[in-house]
């Protein structure tokens, strides 16, 4: 049985960093940071949002939380078990339970083989299922994420994006996972199809008792869908806290701006939000500022910044801030 | 950039010196065979086998041997044939290189300001007859074997037409000097120079074409046009610029393989002693120093003409210029 | 007005069949006005803008209709003079700042480039008048950024070459297609004030081609949303936003998750996904997908109205 009151997913201190070029190469080997010391807790259900620029290496982390990655430092624990180190082999039954969702519906799908062929993989490799309750568990499966029964015969192309991202779900809770990870799975949608995936997650957390995390550009989306989120900035987490609150008052400086960039529909035109401007562009994680990380763009940076890095520290229970002066209200 | 181009230096170097150890290592440490015995041809007397064994040192370890080896040919320059007696072989091959040269670099040019221009006229009036014209020619030129054509060149300038005005200029085969004669030189070496740039003129062409028409699609071409920029100025600028990066790294191979020997069937045809024919006729008689000394000249060759093609596409290409 | 487009329709010959990208789409435009035309993809807002660039270069496209430019028919300009509108008066920003650019020639190269494509003037001219252009789209180091290849800058910064380039002869219309759909919202943000302060400055009519409303909202004076090739709604912001008509506006709308305040348990989707042009529905393109759908929906395409505030659909006609 599992233990309810045991956080389904730990990273303790993550890091993972990339090699690039050869002694050879004109600047010789360097290294890129793209997750830097990433402490995160998952509970059982919620759903953890992943924000931030492109860059700031959300998908990184997540390839790493899935084990698609090997991590360079730090520990992941899957309810309570290290499996930071564990080998292909050892990893077999934890993946099952680990799930990944990807951008990109039509990449991730062979377009050679039906979907319906391409949803019972998984079932095939890791169950004992006979063929014939694997097709039962398929059709239940097309009916659980809303594709019609001869879908089935279809290949990938033969669908709109929607359906292609919905055969990607159902793919990924083929075996009946606890956690799943979805990599901007709505952000390749039409606009009109992306409130029907989020309904669907929506539902299928509920029904299934899912546990996600979410990573997605759109902020509105992650509002939306997420119970927590976790705002990235050069690898690195710069504010966690519960959704609404997060996007109601935000702490940290980063935070502030990148909320205050989404652009919303105003009804009336004086309704105008003050907006922070950010100047510059995103550091290089080959070779990240000293300091805060943010301090070359903070508008409220001081000398401490550039010199000492903020620890994310715990403000109030479930708002973690890493930020010298971070807007307390 | 200085950098860059000591690093180059250093790997050229190292290819040339992993050639050369391979090629020594195929050559006179296969075992079960006397390099001797190999080195001095067939029906070689006692007495010269001796000689070549001691000239060689094939009685000391096999280091030393390839450095006697790389002595003769790179220092002393006094590695002989022993196929033909006494013959001199880093001579013979210095005296081929200018042949050799001549050919491929008269050749090349023809070739490659040929190609240009049928790439992009064909581009430009892609679909046209014009176009299915030139692509169409160009499918001839690569579908004829060098020596059939050159054969064919040989008849109809040397003895069918010859006498007519129009080819009465054309020299008897073989080479001349460019510093004894420049005009006898040009002359001897037009009908080569056409017959062998055909085939490229044929596949550069329609290499070309094909990169002008890819990049005439890409999203910079439509930001030229929305500049207002004129077609000409389009294609000139933006889009052949953009595909001549394909065009430089296929011209490298092509002209490295060809300098190194490759051109070998068109100074057979037209009786030019270059490289080419040499690699040729020692690999008949198996005279090994021949082939040892062409094939370390071939190597070097290619590896130059590769570090040259990476300079080009430096300058083309400033993306590979940070990265 | 500056700019009016009549009934413009844009096919496409497929080995499929007939693909209708534009099916009579009318607007105008005044000087120093901001269009904002919002759609998904595949709605036609891209082809319809390109069809007033004259860029549309597709052989088997089929190009019908008027389109009027300060009193001059674009529609069958000989190439030459549309060539001078273009990039002078006209000019145009594309969606994905990663491919716009040649990836061969230096960022002050490429502006010169335009500059000397329709003024007569020195290269040294042209590349002063570059660095000022530069300095205008808030490069921090101008006369560096000059210097630099299109793979040497973020997308960002690339985005504002982009709109330097465009903005180099003073055109007098701006057409924008997903300048910002590529890049990041705190990028995306100080591009749109960028739009802002150019308009007020330049004084530059600007079309601005988006899929995301909250863009539109924000910097549109005038906003035109289209479906499938058509427009299905068109009026100011505020009547637009405060009073949308046609089922598909507001659906979008209310399909979009709140940034602030309560959160829907469920959002008001829209079921089904956009039609295929070539198997377009009887009627009205939205009927399948419409949640107030009723019979005269399938019996004719609904037009839009005149006036200020339109929409194409029958209810709301009726
Ligand atoms: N395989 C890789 N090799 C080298 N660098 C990488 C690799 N994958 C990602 N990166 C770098 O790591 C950083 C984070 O990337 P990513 O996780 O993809 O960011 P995000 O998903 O937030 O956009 C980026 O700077 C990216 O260039
Ligand atoms: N050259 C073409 N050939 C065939 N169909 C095309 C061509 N260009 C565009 N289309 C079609 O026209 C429709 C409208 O495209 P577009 O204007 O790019 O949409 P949007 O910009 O709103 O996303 C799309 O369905 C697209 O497939
Ligand atoms: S620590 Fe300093 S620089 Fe960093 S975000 Fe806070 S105030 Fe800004
Ligand atoms: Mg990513
Ligand atoms: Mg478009």
């Amino acid at each position: 049985m599992i233990e309810k009151d045991r956080p389904i997913l730990e990273t303790r201190e993550l890091s993972k960093r990339f090699s690039i070029g050869t002694r050879f190469s004109s600047q010789g080997r360097r290294t890129v940071h793209a997750v830097d010391n990433v402490s995160l807790t998952v509970q059982h259900g919620e759903t953890v949002g992943l924000v931030g620029e492109s860059g700031c290496g959300k998908s990184t982390l997540a390839r790493c939380l899935v084990r698609l990655y090997d991590i360079t430092d730090g520990q992941l624990l899957f309810e309570g078990d290290d499996i930071t180190a564990k080998s292909l082999a050892e990893l077999r039954p934890f993946r099952r339970r680990l799930q990944m969702v990807f951008q990109d519906p039509s990449a991730s799908l062979n377009p050679r083989r039906r979907v319906g062929d391409l949803v019972a993989e998984p079932l095939r490799i890791h169950t004992k299922l006979s063929s014939r309750e694997i097709t039962k568990r398929v059709a239940e499966l097309f009916d659980l994420v809303g594709l019609l029964p001869d879908h089935v015969m279809r290949y990938p192309h033969e669908f709109s994006g929607g359906q292609r991202q919905r055969v990607g779900i159902a793919r990924a809770i083929a075996l009946n996972p606890d956690l799943v990870v979805l990599d901007e799975p709505v952000s390749a949608l039409d606009v009109s199809v992306q409130a029907q995936i989020v309904n669907l997650l929506a539902d299928l957390q509920e029904k299934l008792k899912l546990t996600y995390i979410f990573i997605a550009h759109d902020l509105s989306v992650v509002r939306q869908v997420s119970t927590r989120i976790a705002v990235m900035y050069l690898g690195s987490i710069v504010e966690e806290g519960p959704a609404e609150e997060l996007f109601a008052t935000p702490a940290h400086p980063y935070s502030q701006a990148l909320i205050s960039a989404v652009p919303v529909v105003e009804t009336t035109p004086s309704g105008q939000r003050r907006r922070i401007i950010l100047t510059g562009d995103v550091p290089s994680p080959l070779n990240p500022p000293s300091g805060c990380r943010f301090h070359p763009r903070c508008p409220i940076a001081v000398d401490k910044c550039r010199v000492e890095r903020p620890a994310l520290t715990e403000h109030r229970s479930g708002r973690r801030i890493a930020c010298h002066f971070p807007t307390l209200k | 950039m200085i950098y860059a181009i000591l690093r180059r230096f250093g790997q050229m170097l190292f290819v040339m010196f992993g050639i050369s150890v391979i090629v020594f290592l195929i050559f006179f440490a296969t075992p079960g065979s006397d390099p001797a015995a190999r080195i001095a041809g067939r029906n070689a007397s006692p007495e010269v086998l001796e000689a070549v064994r001691h000239n060689f040192g094939f009685d000391r370890p096999l280091y030393v041997q390839y450095g006697l080896m790389m002595k003769k040919i790179f220092v002393t320059g006094d590695l002989t044939s022993f196929v033909n007696r006494g013959w001199k072989v880093v001579p013979a091959v210095l005296d081929s290189i200018p042949v050799t040269l001549s050919l491929v670099f008269g050749a090349a040019v023809l070739w490659v300001v040929v190609s240009i221009i049928i790439g992009i006229v064909a581009a430009a009036t892609r679909d046209s007859w014009v176009d299915k014209l030139l692509m169409a020619l160009g499918l001839l030129g690569i579908s004829m074997p060098v020596y059939w054509l050159g054969e064919v060149m040989n008849l109809i300038t040397q003895s069918r037409y010859h006498d007519t005005w129009l080819f009465s200029w054309v020299p008897p085969l073989g080479y001349k000097n460019f510093s004894d004669d420049p005009k006898g030189w040009f002359l001897a070496l037009v009908i080569p120079w056409v017959t062998l740039a055909i085939l490229y003129i044929g596949i550069y062409g329609r290499v070309l074409r094909a990169a002008i028409i890819e990049s005439m699609q890409e999203d910079y071409i439509r930001t030229a046009r929305a500049k207002g920029l004129s077609e000409t100025r389009i294609l000139l600028r933006h889009a052949l610029r953009t595909s001549l990066i394909a065009f430089v790294t296929l011209f490298g191979l092509d002209f490295g393989a060809l300098v190194g020997g490759s051109a070998l069937l068109t100074e057979v045809v037209f009786g030019l002693q270059g490289i080419g024919k040499l690699t040729y006729d020692a690999l008949q008689s198996l005279d090994l120093p021949m082939i040892m000394a062409t094939v370390m000249y071939a190597s070097m060759f290619v590896v130059v003409a590769n570090a040259i093609v990476d300079f080009v596409y430096i300058l083309l290409d400033p993306r590979v210029r940070t990265s | 007005m500056m700019l009016s487009v009549r009934d413009l329709r844009v096919s496409f010959r497929t080995h499929e069949g007939l693909v209708r990208a534009i099916d009579g789409v009318s607007f105008d435009l005044k000087e120093g006005e901001i269009l904002g035309v919002v759609g998904e993809s595949g709605s036609g807002k891209t082809v319809s803008l390109l069809a007033v660039m004259g860029l549309i270069t597709d052989p088997n496209a089929v190009i019908e209709g008027s389109i009027r430019y300060r009193e001059r028919e674009l529609v069958g300009l000989p190439a030459r003079e549309l060539r001078r509108l273009r990039g002078s008066e006209i000019a145009m920003i594309f969606q994905d700042p990663m491919t716009a650019l040649t990836p061969v020639y230096t960022i002050g190269w490429q502006i010169a480039e335009q500059i000397r494509a329709h003024k007569r003037i020195s290269k040294s001219q042209a590349l002063e008048r570059v660095e000022e252009l530069l300095a205008e789209v808030n490069f921090p180091n101008p006369r560096e950024a000059m210097s630099r290849y299109p793979h040497q800058l973020s997308g960002g910064m690339r985005q504002r070459a982009v709109i330097a380039m465009a903005l180099s002869c003073n055109p007098a219309l701006l057409v924008a297609d997903e300048p910002t759909t590529a890049l990041d919202v705190t990028v995306q943000a100080g591009i749109l004030d960028l739009v802002r302060k150019l308009r007020a400055t330049h004084n530059s009519a600007v079309v601005f081609i988006t899929h995301d409303m909250g863009v539109v909202s924000e910097l549109a004076d005038r906003v035109m949303v289209m479906y499938a090739g058509r427009v299905v709604e068109r009026g100011s912001r505020t009547e637009l936003f405060s009073d949308p008509q046609h089922p598909y506006t507001r659906a979008l709308l209310g399909s979009i998750p709140p940034l602030t305040g309560e959160k829907p348990h469920r959002l008001p989707a829209i079921p089904g996904s956009p039609p295929s042009l070539l198997r377009l529905p009887e009627g009205c393109a939205f009927g399948p997908r419409c949640p107030v759908n009723y019979e005269p929906c399938r019996a004719g395409k609904p037009v839009l109205g005149d006036g200020n505030h339109a929409a194409a659909c029958f209810r709301v006609q009726a």
